[in-house]
């Protein structure tokens, strides 16, 4: 082993062996950093899908009344989730700027109450952008009572911006079952029955 | 001992004639069916040659060496080490030609990522362990399972010419039409792949994909799961077939009044054998992957039926994990998977096969109640 | 194994340790080496019986031996276990023998951490190992764990797991920092950087590749046992997270990975090639460049590995461009390699055998990797056997064959003996025709569309699965013959030169053979 190392040696190793340490600490942070990062690079670009948050609409959008974009509408349960789950229309054409509400149907065939929480997906991605939601049922979780229906609204506004080349978009939601209701932020809802067929 | 030797290669023979006749020696890809396969066949094949080009130039210098530089036959080292000029030679020209391919490439890839225009849109959900296909604007959609039967995988019986690749109720498509294929996954990430189409595309739980194709020729069509996916990822297949556009259109027609009819199915008086019978079928398709055929489970993850107090004590109960699954487990809500007769079905031959013997049916109409009630 | 002889006349000093503390207590880096070089092997041979086990199964289609879940558990430990304990260690091992030697210095840097670094790794391997018996079996999601299969749909085993691969991570983090103090701060007088040897830079290199991605990857599954254990939603759409984002964090670790894999191999070969040329390195500082250059793109490709996950059309086109130009400086190597054995004077002993193959056949491997570069058509390679072709190809006839070519290379400086050279090529003719028949074959199964990580098959893929099956079966028994002529080497055998290859170059032949236990305690003057 060595036998003695020269004091510069071992006052070297030290500094080596302190900014590896530092590099090692750093992208740690930098994996974890990678999260906040992602999200952020979404968002810019809207690239995963993702739609945002609740967008302001400006007072005067200017509506493209000279070009039509097809919004098309899907539903699909989590794994394990029970509940009936579809859009109410299938597809609506809007002109970009126009501000548009479509509901989107769900009830509890249990026999306990439950909480489900919707989460959105657009395609293709780069409309993402240009796909404002208003108001949406997925900002908020959603509880049923056993045997409860309801009539949840989606208002959306395809920015005017949106790209000639982009005339379709498909927004889908997934339903996740969030177990039983225990404090449940305040549902968003249309329209709510209790009988059988919503 | 001639007699034990004949028989010895009879039967090695007999077990491997199967696998040598319907097996090939395929060794390139296929140019596919699809504008998209072919462009891609092209782009992959020029990659190939030139591949094969700088590999002919490269062992060939290595090999001449090999031959003529060799100590035991007298050769003297030289003893050069460095020339810039050659060094910037084999970077360039590398770069250049990569280059070059990268151009075609771009433009195949752009016309691949052009979704717009489509004529069909289908949804496509990978399961585990099967796809679910739902022609979104004919409001009509089905399960599409791994129809080879289990004797065949576990070779206690001949293996069929589309082993593993067959299913009971494939994707059908009209040909020379731009379909848009919207994909997505309900538990674990899957892939959706026909090689014929060149067409493939991860399906990510909570998160839409779409893709596209438009297929020159009609045909049946397979391929596979290609995203590991748990333990049955290399048994759920994928068949298309694409059928001239009348037929296509015949065809949507009769889906959406078979929808119609399985409905009204759900109003009619069914018999104990007659529940027994589509049971059979339907647990075989939807259950019997994890329940295994025999109802014998494979606890701890997939519990036993047979003689379990599930399926012959509490029929509340047994109909609630149908129908709503069990959260937390593997066991899905088939509830909004399989039909009213389906679901009754199942739970009746759950309930009497096997030695369960419980005699109790439940009928389509009771469990259309069960989904509905208050 | 290093000589009990000590050649030193300071009264101090003592010969090593005897019995078991010798080696639990050791900081000594010829007796560490040693012992990462013969883990490193018992794990080679305990991840071969695992694909021994796989390519059983699919010798023929239909199940036979194992069930589809014990299938997954197979090639997902059979992954685990070469990446994380056959490969790396094995280069950790050849860092640990040869760098001090290499640079003229008399130990690593950092002796006492260099044992804990070891002996974290049989820790680590217990407990990874010790998986296949717990209740749900052995992590069975794929050595690539994605999410959510390895979260929410992983076995009760995958918190061990987890556990492992921080053990492993901080193992390799310690041992980059040895060794990257070592290179700095020990080098002899007179070795300036652009005189070091080029086992000596590639692992440099590496070792700073290890200190930026190892940390990452204990990033993602730390997430993963918060997403598994403590409900976050890293990777689980319904809390707001996103599985793509496990691929990124993974892959982001994952490509520089394999590099860590390889630029080892590649500095041992440049080593080993010029001595049976007897002719210098060609192009030493290009070789230096590139290696740079290979080691800074290894960041910017990540999400070729994700070509068919819905990246956006921007995302995809700047993956392929950067991956396209990875192979320039992987393809000056190549033709460095090649012009250093032009109008040499070439001998081929085994070393030579596994270095020419090396080149040949890693060579072809990063053809497919070109090929798989090409963004549309990866749509049709992707998770085939196309992919699994490919890796194998500049995994074993690059890493591996790149240790073997390393171990006979040296083992006269370890050993003080020569191995059995007709034994040593008989290995390696049996390995190049074992490997060729396992995994050629495989470029075909994957083209014809045979996708990967499945039991069982279409019969369309039966024969050359058979064909590749008993290739394989072939390559496994012949590693036993490997552990024959090493034991045989260690134990006795024609007596070794110092310098027993007359082409050879660098201060590690200076030393007699066996190298003494400590050497360079005065450091050589380097002219």
């Amino acid at each position: 082993m060595a036998e003695q190392q020269p004091q510069q040696g071992k006052r070297s190793n030290s500094r080596v062996i302190a900014w590896c340490m530092a590099g090692v600490v750093g992208m740690f942070a930098f994996g974890f950093a990678l999260v906040p990062l992602y999200d952020v690079f979404c968002e810019i670009t809207g690239i995963n899908g993702k739609t945002g948050g609740r967008y302001e609409a400006s007072a005067s959008s200017q509506v493209d009344e000279n070009r039509t974009v097809t919004v098309q509408f899907l539903a699909s349960n989590g794994p394990g989730m029970s509940w009936e789950f579809r859009p109410v229309v299938r597809s609506v054409k809007v002109h970009p700027g126009e501000s548009k509400t479509v509901n989107f149907f769900a009830a509890n065939p249990t026999d306990h109450a439950m909480v489900g929480q919707a989460v959105p997906s657009l395609s293709p991605s780069e409309g993402t952008l240009y796909f404002h939601k208003t108001e949406c049922f997925c900002f908020n979780q959603q509880p049923l009572e056993a045997g409860e229906s309801v009539e949840m609204p989606l208002v959306f506004i395809v920015d005017p911006d949106i790209p000639e080349h982009i005339t379709k978009l498909t927004l889908s939601y997934t339903l996740y079952d969030q177990g039983q209701p225990a404090n449940v932020s305040g549902p968003v809802r249309a329209d709510k029955t209790t009988n059988n067929n919503g | 001992m001639r007699v034990h030797a004949k028989r010895a290669i009879a039967l090695v023979a007999g077990l491997l004639l199967p696998a040598v006749v319907m097996a090939d020696w395929t060794m390139n890809m296929t140019p596919g069916v699809t504008g998209t396969s072919n462009e891609i066949f092209s782009l992959h094949m020029t990659i190939l040659w030139i591949c094969v080009a700088i590999g002919v130039v490269v062992f060939g210098v290595m090999f001449w060496s090999i031959f003529a530089h060799r100590k035991s036959q007298g050769a003297k080292p030289a003893n050069f080490h460095e020339n810039t000029v050659v060094e910037v030679l084999w970077t360039i020209i590398p770069l250049a030609i990569l280059v070059a391919m990268a151009v075609p490439a771009t433009a195949t890839l752009m016309d691949m990522y052009d979704t717009s225009e489509s004529e069909v849109d289908i949804k496509i959900t990978g399961y585990q362990w099967r796809w679910q296909y739902e022609y979104i604007n004919d409001d009509f959609g089905y399960f599409s399972s791994l129809s080879t039967p289990r004797d065949q995988i576990e070779n206690r019986q001949a293996k069929g010419e589309n082993y593993l690749l067959e299913v009971d109720n494939p994707l059908v498509i009209p040909v020379g039409k731009k379909v848009r294929f919207l994909l997505t996954a309900n538990d674990v990430i899957h892939s959706w792949w026909v090689p014929e189409f060149g067409v493939k595309k991860d399906a990510i739980p909570g998160f839409i994909n779409e893709t596209w194709t438009r297929v020159d020729k009609p045909g049946i069509y397979r391929g596979q799961c290609t995203e590991l996916c748990g333990k049955d990822h290399g048994f759920m297949p994928v068949v298309v077939e694409a059928v001239p556009e009348e037929e296509y259109i015949a065809w949507v027609a009769e889906q959406k009044e078979a929808a119609e009819v399985e409905r009204q199915l759900t109003e009619k008086d069914w018999t104990l054998e007659e529940l027994m019978a589509r049971g059979e079928k339907a647990y075989a398709s939807a259950c019997a992957s994890c329940h295994q055929p025999d109802g014998s489970g494979m606890p701890p993850a997939f519990p036993a039926l047979k003689g379990s107090q599930i399926a012959t004590e509490d029929m509340a109960a047994h109909i609630d994990i149908v129908v709503n699954g069990k959260s937390g487990t593997a066991m899905q809500a088939f509830g909004s998977q399989l039909s009213e007769v389906d679901l009754a079905a199942v739970i009746t031959y759950e309930r009497n096969a096997w030695g369960n013997n419980t005699g109790e049916m439940v009928t389509p109409k009771e469990i259309f109640d069960y989904k509905n009630q208050e | 194994m290093s000589a009990v002889a000590d050649t030193h006349s300071q009264e101090h000093h003592h010969g090593p340790a005897k019995g078991i503390s010798r080696w639990l207590l050791t900081t000594n880096h010829k007796d560490i080496g040693s012992m990462y070089l013969i883990f490193s092997f018992a794990m080679f041979l305990l991840g071969g019986s695992m694909a021994m086990v796989i390519r059983a199964e699919l010798f023929q289609p239909g199940l036979q031996i194992v069930q589809p879940e014990f299938f997954n558990q197979m090639t997902t430990m059979h992954g685990l276990i070469m990446v994380f304990g056959a490969v790396m260690p094995a280069f950790v091992g050849l860092a640990n023998w040869m760098l001090p030697l290499m640079i003229g210095a008399p130990d690593m840097a950092l002796p006492r951490m260099n044992n804990w670094s070891f002996w974290l790794l049989p820790c680590a391997f217990l407990i990874l190992v010790s998986t296949l018996f717990m209740q749900g079996g052995a992590p069975n999601f794929g050595w690539t764990f994605y999410a959510p299969l390895s979260t929410t749909y992983g076995p009760p085993s995958t918190t061990f797991f987890i556990f492992a691969i921080h053990i492993m991570g901080v193992s390799s983090i310690m041992g980059a920092i040895n060794v990257i103090a070592t290179i700095l701060n020990m080098r002899a007088p007179g070795m300036n950087m652009m005189k070091m040897p080029l086992f000596v830079w590639t692992w440099l290199i590496t070792a700073f590749l290890l200190i930026a991605v190892m940390p990452v990857l204990a990033g993602a599954v730390t997430m993963m046992l918060m997403d598994i254990n403590f409900g976050t939603s890293f990777f689980d759409a319904s809390g707001g997270g996103d599985p793509v984002l496990f691929q990124h964090v993974f892959w982001f670790f994952g490509h520089p990975e394999v590099y860590i894999m390889i630029l080892p191999a590649f500095g041992a070969i440049s080593h080993i090639v010029p001595a049976f040329s007897r002719k210098p390195l060609f192009g030493y500082a290009s070789m230096v460049y590139a290696v740079g250059a290979i080691a800074l793109l290894s960041f910017l490709v990540w999400a070729h590995h994700m070509f068919t996950v819905g990246i956006p059309l921007a995302g995809q086109l700047f993956f392929m461009y950067a991956t396209l130009l990875i192979a320039v400086p992987t393809g000056v190597k190549v033709f460095n390699w090649v012009t250093t054995m032009f109008r040499g004077s070439l001998s081929f002993e085994a070393p030579m055998l596994f270095a020419v193959a090396f080149i040949i056949l890693f060579t072809i491997g990063g053809f497919s990797g070109l090929m798989l570069a090409i963004a549309p058509a990866d749509f049709q390679y992707h998770d085939t056997y196309f992919v699994v072709a490919h890796f194998h190809y500049v995994l074993v006839p690059g890493a591996i064959f790149g240790i073997f070519a390393s171990a006979y290379f040296w083992l006269p400086k370890w050993t003080g003996h020569m191995y059995d050279e007709t034994l040593a090529k008989t290995h390696f003719w049996l390995s190049f025709i074992g490997m060729n028949l396992a995994f050629f074959p495989m470029h075909f199964l994957g083209l014809a569309g045979m996708p990967r990580r499945i039991p069982d098959y279409a019969l369309q893929f039966a024969d050359f699965n058979m064909v590749s099956s008993i290739g394989a079966f072939m390559f496994g028994v012949t590693q036993l013959l490997f552990l024959f002529i090493v034991v045989k080497c260690v134990r006795g055998g024609e007596k070794a030169a110092a310098k027993p290859w007359d082409g050879a170059e660098g201060l590690e032949w200076t030393v007699p053979s066996p190298a003494p236990y400590h050497t360079f305690s005065t450091p050589p003057e380097v002219k």
